[in-house]
């Protein structure tokens, strides 16, 4: 940040793409200004879209290591900050003269959660705030101080400053609105599902050895059953294991049989598997072999 | 590495942070200091870099990225269209003479391109529509009437004409089409003004719930994917805001053993959360049809959210569609089912809701309880019949809680045949429900809640 870096946005987007992470235009330039501006970013979207994955992205990116706390309803300070290891303190009570007590508090006893963590970290890290719409908004008031000024108050030390400066990112699954003050204090990021293009790029780069006839018709079918009304729509990390699946089975193309043999890879609800079977598994024209002889 | 950004253009970001703001997108100072940051390190000249700068450090919601596209299009116009200026060069000589064409050659050229439905194709086709019928002199100047003269002048209904070879165009093919033609209208007259066009306040027009049933689908189930969301939440925040309730003696002492028996950490005692059973009357009849296409649509969210959900439809006479709902995901096909297979209406096709509260209770009594929600979503116009208010307070005697929900602005209750006040008496609460604010409202109430006063 302070050193006048001289990357540019496509940089940022070729770095990415390097680890294996296809950036559309909005997320790079976002990622880039992340860098640049040592923001947080809040990246929101439905499930399975690679939020997370873009933040594990960046730190491989940027040769930074991550550091992840992963939200969940009743996370407290004790799990996400620091908490004073007590029954050291209590050991060194006991172990001690009456009157020397007083050192208890010290960084001796303080253990460091993923946040103090990451802000204590004498080299730079890249810290993932996963899934905050989780949390309750108590906690994300204490982020605050986290965010804006990379620094933690502990009252017994006193203010613990970052030496370095953390990219961090936060992601949400747009459960719950978020506060405002947490928004005003982050750049924002909002990832949809791919393109059929991007995605069959996406499919591709993880499966390699995959026809691309078969890439388009599978990333194809995969858009089909997103348009539906799911429970739970396909990922794009279902859609690669998809992928994966069909090369094993050695599948050289998608037909109903197939579908219907490998569809519980990408749907998992049974009410939703009802009704894909009933939607697309038709559209997907009949007996093996006709199809492929029209495509031979 | 990027130039700076050129000095005219910091006002205009700042009045365009104004307008944002003016729209209910809470731009603070911070927000627009990180703007000007991010532009100093992105190219500004390039259109979609400065667009998603602009877009990352301002607009922080999916909804208030909504509007910032929206103002974000009227507010940078200029550079728009110097853009389709560019682009139109090309465009134009694939109708080669647009003035020679006669009007038949020319509206079949637009079915054509409203049938195929292409973006670019439907703008060439306003363009065109456009310089025609300006050339004829027919422009009024006013967009909004412009836009229906031309459409009346080139024919275009939905569904008509299937008789002829040409393909039947519906609704939507129609209202995209009109939504090109506005936007080159309005194009068109800020060039020739060279100010942008007083500005409609969005906040009305494109948020309110549809109260048309022109108005498309999409909206609807915006609001409902909304809704859906906090729903599918409600029950968590409301249990993290009253975690800290009562202690749990046992769980204490068992946590105390831990420090010597002292009990140094309180547990407390987890609040269930309420698990309503909920009744939900909805008015399907023509009086409501758009706002019954709404809460058709939000009684299939509440199936996704609520175990413990029976759903009904009346018009003259009630009938079940729990079973629909359930096994139907998608919404169109549900509701499509549902105007087959209801069987509400009789003979009229009006509400009669003293009626419905009869057969609703002879059929549904007994199930209800103090743990029953009632919710009835109508207008309470009963067109003159008796509206049997003493049946409905039973009715909601017997239920835990009743709620009515009506699509009308409170202004408009109880005039004409409008009875509400005789059937809010024995709600719980009734609310006015025709923007998605009067709706969260409403759910924040029945996922537990205090009801609130307005």
């Amino acid at each position: 940040m302070s050193e006048q870096s001289t990357q540019t946005v496509a940089d940022v987007k070729q770095g990415l793409e390097r680890v294996g992470y296809l950036a559309d235009e909005p997320a790079a330039l976002v990622s880039y200004l992340a860098q640049e501006l040592g923001k947080p970013v809040l990246v929101e979207g439905p499930a399975g879209v690679g939020k997370t994955e873009l933040a594990k992205a960046i730190s491989r990116a940027t040769d930074r290591p991550l550091i992840r706390l992963q939200c969940y309803e009743g996370l407290d300070e004790a799990k996400a900050l620091y908490e004073w290891n007590y029954r050291k303190q209590l050991l060194r009570i006991q172990a001690t003269d009456e009157d020397s007590w007083d050192d208890i508090f010290a960084e001796d006893f303080l253990l460091s959660r993923p946040l103090l963590a990451a802000i204590a970290s004498s080299e730079p890290v890249v810290l993932l705030i996963d899934e905050i719409d989780k949390t309750d908004q108590e906690f994300e008031a204490m982020l605050l101080e986290v965010l804006s000024d990379f620094q933690i108050s502990i009252p017994e030390l006193g203010v613990i400053e970052a030496r370095t400066h953390p990219i961090v990112v936060l992601t949400s699954n747009n459960s719950r609105e978020l506060t405002e003050a947490l928004k005003r204090r982050c750049l924002y990021l909002w990832l949809d599902y791919p393109e059929i293009e991007r995605e069959m790029e996406i499919v591709r780069l993880h499966a390699p050895e995959i026809d691309e006839r078969l890439a388009r018709r599978l990333v194809e079918v995969v858009h089909m059953v997103r348009q539906l009304d799911l429970k739970k729509p396909p990922s794009i990390a279902e859609s690669i294991d998809w992928a994966r699946a069909l090369l094993l089975l050695g599948a050289d193309d998608l037909d109903s049989s197939v579908f219907a043999r490998t569809m519980s890879i990408i749907v998992k609800h049974r009410t939703d598997i009802d009704l894909v079977a009933e939607r697309v598994g038709v559209q997907l024209g009949g007996p093996p072999g006709l199809e492929a002889e029209a495509a031979g | 590495m990027t130039e700076a950004l050129p000095p005219h253009l910091a006002p205009r970001i700042a009045s365009f942070c104004e307008r944002l703001r003016d729209e209910g997108v809470a731009v603070g100072t911070s927000e627009l200091l990180d703007a000007f940051a991010a532009l100093e390190r992105v190219p500004w000249g390039d259109r979609a870099d400065f667009r998603e700068a602009l877009a990352a450090t301002l607009a922080k919601s999916q909804e208030d990225r909504r509007v910032f596209e929206l103002l974000f299009e009227r507010f940078f116009f200029r550079a728009a269209e110097a853009e389709a200026l560019g682009r139109e060069i090309r465009e134009d000589r694939r109708y080669d003479g647009g003035d020679r064409l006669d009007l038949d050659e020319l509206r079949e050229a637009i079915r054509q391109a409203i049938a195929e439905g292409t973006d670019g194709e439907m703008s060439d086709a306003a363009r065109l529509a456009i310089a025609a019928f300006g050339r004829r002199g027919e422009g009024s100047g006013v967009v909004g009437v412009d836009v229906q003269r031309i459409r009346r002048t080139l024919g275009l209904q939905a569904g008509q004409r299937e008789a002829g070879d040409e393909p039947a165009l519906d609704r939507e093919q129609i209202q995209a089409f009109e939504r090109h033609l506005r936007r080159e209208l309005e194009r068109a007259l800020i060039e020739r003004t060279e100010t942008l066009p007083p500005s409609r306040p969005l906040a009305e027009l494109d948020r309110a719930l549809p109260t048309r049933p022109t108005q498309d689908l999409a909206a609807v189930h915006r609001a409902v994917a909304q809704l859906k969301r906090r729903l599918a939440t409600l029950g968590h925040e409301q249990r993290g805001r009253k975690r800290a309730a009562t202690v749990d003696m046992r769980r204490t002492m068992r946590a105390s053993l831990e420090t010597g028996g002292v009990p140094l950490r309180l547990r407390y005692r987890q609040q269930r959360p309420r698990r309503p059973e909920i009744y939900v009357l909805c008015d399907v009849s023509t009086s409501v049809t758009s706002a019954s296409v709404f809460f058709l649509s939000v009684l299939h969210a509440l199936h996704d959210s609520f175990r413990k959900l029976r759903s009904f439809v009346f018009i003259e006479r009630i009938s079940e569609v729990t079973e629909v709902f359930e096994r139907e995901r998608d919404f169109r096909a549900a509701s499509e089912k549902i105007s087959r297979e209801g069987g509400v209406a009789d003979v009229s096709g009006y509400t009669d809701y003293g009626r419905v509260w009869l057969e609703f209770f002879d059929e549904i009594s007994d199930d209800l309880g103090p743990r029953s929600t009632v919710i009835v979503l109508g207008d309470a116009r009963t067109n003159g019949r008796e509206p049997h208010a003493e049946v409905f307070a039973r009715l909601s005697e017997r239920a835990g809680r009743t709620f009515w929900l009506n699509p009308e602005p409170r202004l408009y209750w109880n005039y004409g045949d409008s009875v509400m006040a005789a059937y809010e008496r024995h709600c719980d609460a009734a609310f006015e429900c025709w923007t998605t604010k009067h709706l969260e409202r409403f759910v924040d109430v029945i996922a537990g809640a205090a009801p609130v006063a307005d």
